[in-house]
Order: structure tokens, then sequence, then C-alpha cells
């Protein structure tokens, strides 16, 4: 078996190393090895979106992805949203409009609500639900989850505004 | 299983030299394969930070590189034109946001899903695929490069480096599928190209082994009836024959109204 080695990233921008294997996933280095476990594993074959993590801005599902393909990335997971016990705007949309209720898909829904709106400041609802394909929640039904990403928009721009 | 970075192309080619090796690109397909134990790679060759990517826009072609991933295909302002649409309407109809900011156009066309929708894109628009070796660089048609099941002209140890793509002045294209509503796959995908001086092309995916031409001396959409097509549990031939011809006419629809300029 190829020796484990030590992999370098930044992780909600602290400098992080792990060990890991060739094989290992990115989602179970974050879990495993570095305890981040806000990201969830759903159903380990890219479809549910349960371990979506923002690698250099951008929503990824990291049961799709090895570590070793994220070294000296910057990888952005659940914990790093909220800021000093305040929640970060996504987060306070999804608590406000009921945007979950077991909670297993929200951090993969937040994750990939980041991605949009940092692309689609102002999104249709036709366009957030195009974004969320990916992210499969088992318990509201999703009317809850889109008016919690169309109020994070308008929190997010009203926030930039101020 | 190792992993191997290397830093230029011509060490992942050497790299791709040993027995069962597999070059990992954005891994969309790749990985999935690996966990079903499909695919057993004893050296990953991770190819993803090479420079390979990019969209570039000459008078007569558009050459795309293989590590182009399908979100910047599908926001590509190169590609808002009727003569290239297709790609770009192809690509934002692949997997979902996730796997579009991974996926790339090589990586796809390598893996040679026979549900997957680029490589009826690629047939329709003439694509030439430029594959490179140790030993040098050869490029082979779209026709050419797809034989069957996952199974391409791709050598073991070559790489998929650009596809080019002819510009035909004045001529529209348009992809449109029927996906399954899980998957996303296409159950019929076809691409359409429509040319100025009436000519027409029409591929198809979804179909059975591989993506295909539809023979087009008059209307492509006469040659269904003589297509070899497979049926599923999702389903049979004749309802996806059926389905071949619709999205076969919407598609060409769609790609006369973007040539005439009447569409969006």
């Amino acid at each position: 078996m190829p020796a484990a080695r030590q992999l370098e990233l930044v992780i909600n921008g602290e400098r992080r190393s792990a060990e890991v294997e060739p094989r290992t996933l990115l989602v179970h280095a974050l879990r495993d090895g570095l305890g981040l476990t806000g990201t969830h594993v759903g159903c380990d074959t890219s479809q549910c979106g349960a371990c979506t993590v923002l690698l250099d801005g951008r929503a990824v599902k990291s049961c799709t992805m090895l570590a070793v393909q994220a070294e000296g990335a910057e990888v952005t997971t659940i914990e790093g949203f909220a800021r000093n016990d305040e929640l970060h705007p996504i987060q306070r949309a999804f608590v406000e409009h009921h945007g979950l209720q077991c909670g297993f898909c929200t951090p993969g829904m937040i994750l990939t609500a980041s991605d949009l709106l940092t692309r689609a400041p102002d999104p249709d609802d036709a366009t957030i639900r195009r974004a969320l394909r990916g992210n499969f929640c088992r318990c509201t039904g999703y009317q809850s989850i889109v008016d919690s990403v169309r109020a994070a928009a308008t929190a997010l721009r009203e926030g930039e505004a101020a | 299983m190792e992993h191997v970075r290397p830093s230029t192309l011509d060490e992942a080619l050497e790299g791709l030299a040993a027995p069962d090796a597999k070059a990992l690109a954005g891994g969309q397909s790749l990985l999935p394969v690996m966990k079903l134990r499909i695919v057993r790679p004893s050296v990953l060759v991770d190819i993803g930070r090479l420079e390979l990517g990019g969209v570039h826009m000459s008078e007569n072609e558009l050459r795309l590189g293989a590590l182009t991933t399908w979100n910047e295909l599908e926001s590509a302002q190169e590609l808002e034109r009727p003569a290239l649409a297709a790609l770009a309407e192809c690509a934002s109809g692949i997997g979902d946001l996730q796997v579009r900011n991974r996926g790339t156009l090589g990586g796809s066309l390598a893996h040679a899903d026979p549900a997957s929708d680029m490589p009826a894109v690629v047939l329709a628009l003439g694509a030439q695929i430029v594959l490179r070796a140790a030993s040098g660089e050869r490029t082979v048609s779209a026709e050419e490069f797809f034989l069957g099941p996952f199974t391409t002209a791709l050598g073991p140890a070559e790489l998929i480096t650009e596809v080019v793509f002819p510009l035909v002045e004045g001529s529209g294209s348009a992809y449109v599928k029927v996906e399954h509503p899980a998957s996303g796959f296409a159950l019929a995908g076809a691409a359409a190209v429509v040319r100025p001086d009436g000519g027409q092309s029409v591929a198809l995916t979804g179909m059975g082994g591989q993506a295909f031409l539809l023979a087009s001396d008059a209307n492509p959409v006469d040659a269904l009836p003589d297509a070899e097509i497979y049926g599923d549990r999702f389903a049979p031939v004749e309802y996806r024959r059926h389905l071949a011809g619709v999205v076969a006419r919407r598609a060409l629809d769609r790609a006369r109204e973007r040539m005439e300029g009447t569409g969006e």
C-alpha cells in the first residue's frame, strides 16, 4: 500500500495539514482527518450534494474528489461560515425561512447557494432551483429552501450596499 | 494505488506509460467508476493542473483545451453565436452545478459514456480530437473517435489535449435532450447543425452503444428508421426511436431559428 503523506491545504482560512493516502476522498480527510464533521456523507455516489464544499470559491462534491487533488487549494466548509458566533447571512436566512427540517442536507445547500450567489447576486426562482439541482433534501420539499436562498440573496445585497 | 502530479505534459505522458495508469482530470466520471471497482488503476496521473484549458477562437476554428470545464463552456462569451450555441447549451444541461465546476470536456469524451451529452455535439459540429502520446501527436475526427460503450480510439498512453471545431459562418446549432429525471443522462439527445447552403447534420446520443451521426443527404430525420437503437428498462426501443425523432426535429428547428436569427 502506498504510504500516507502529509497534505497541506488552507481550510476556512487556516493553514492545515492532514495525513492522507492517495485514495482518500476529500470528504473523509475533512471529517476523519481534520474533525470537520459539518460536511456530510449522504450517498457517496455524487448525487445528493450533502458533501458539498467550496474549492477556491466553487462548489464541489467532496465525495467525488481525492484529498490530494485539493493540495494547496483553499477549501471552505460549513464551519467557515459563521464569524464570532454570528451566523452568516445565508445561514440566518435558512433559519428564518424554515429552510431545513432535519438539517442533514443543509451544509451542502448553503455551500451551493454560496457559489450561486457570488455569481448571480439576484437570481430568480428558476435559477435557484437549477443551481440546487445537485442537492437533495428528503424532508421539507424545496420551496422553503428556495425562499431561504432568495432571502439570503437580498440580505447579502443589502449588506454590501450598507 | 499511487497518485502523481506531473508538472508538464511530457511528464504526464511518461507517467501514463505505466501498466494500468489512468489520467485523472476533474474526476467526475473516473472517481465514480473507481468507487464501483470497475476501474482499478495502479497509478493516477493527475493532469488537473496542466495548462490544457481554455477557449481559443480564431477566424475559422474554435479550439477547446481538454481541461475546459462544463462551467467554463456554459459561460464562455466566445460561444454566444448561432454556429456554436449547441456547445454551451449542451454543457449547461450536464450533471449539476458541482459536477459542471469540476467535469472537463476531455475527461468526458475519453470516458465515452453512451448516454453522455457532449459526444453528440462534437459529432454534429464535425470536431477533430487532438491526441498526444510520448511518440507524437495525431488528430482523429469525432466520427473515428467513438467506437462503442466506454470505448474510444484513445490509446492507453495517450491524452486528449484539444478539441477543434471548424467555424461555418452563418450556420446555426442546437442541442436538445429528453433526460432521465433522476440521473439527468440523456434518454435521447440530439445535436443539430443547419448550414446556409442547406446542409444539415444531426447526431444522436443515449440511443445505444455510442453517439452517432444520422446519414444526412437530405433530411437526417429520414434516416431514423434504419438507425440501430437499443431499448432498456427506462425506454424500450420503439419509445426511444420516437423520442429520437422528437429531439432531432426540435434540435433542427432550433438550429434553423438561430441561423435565421429568429430564435434566442
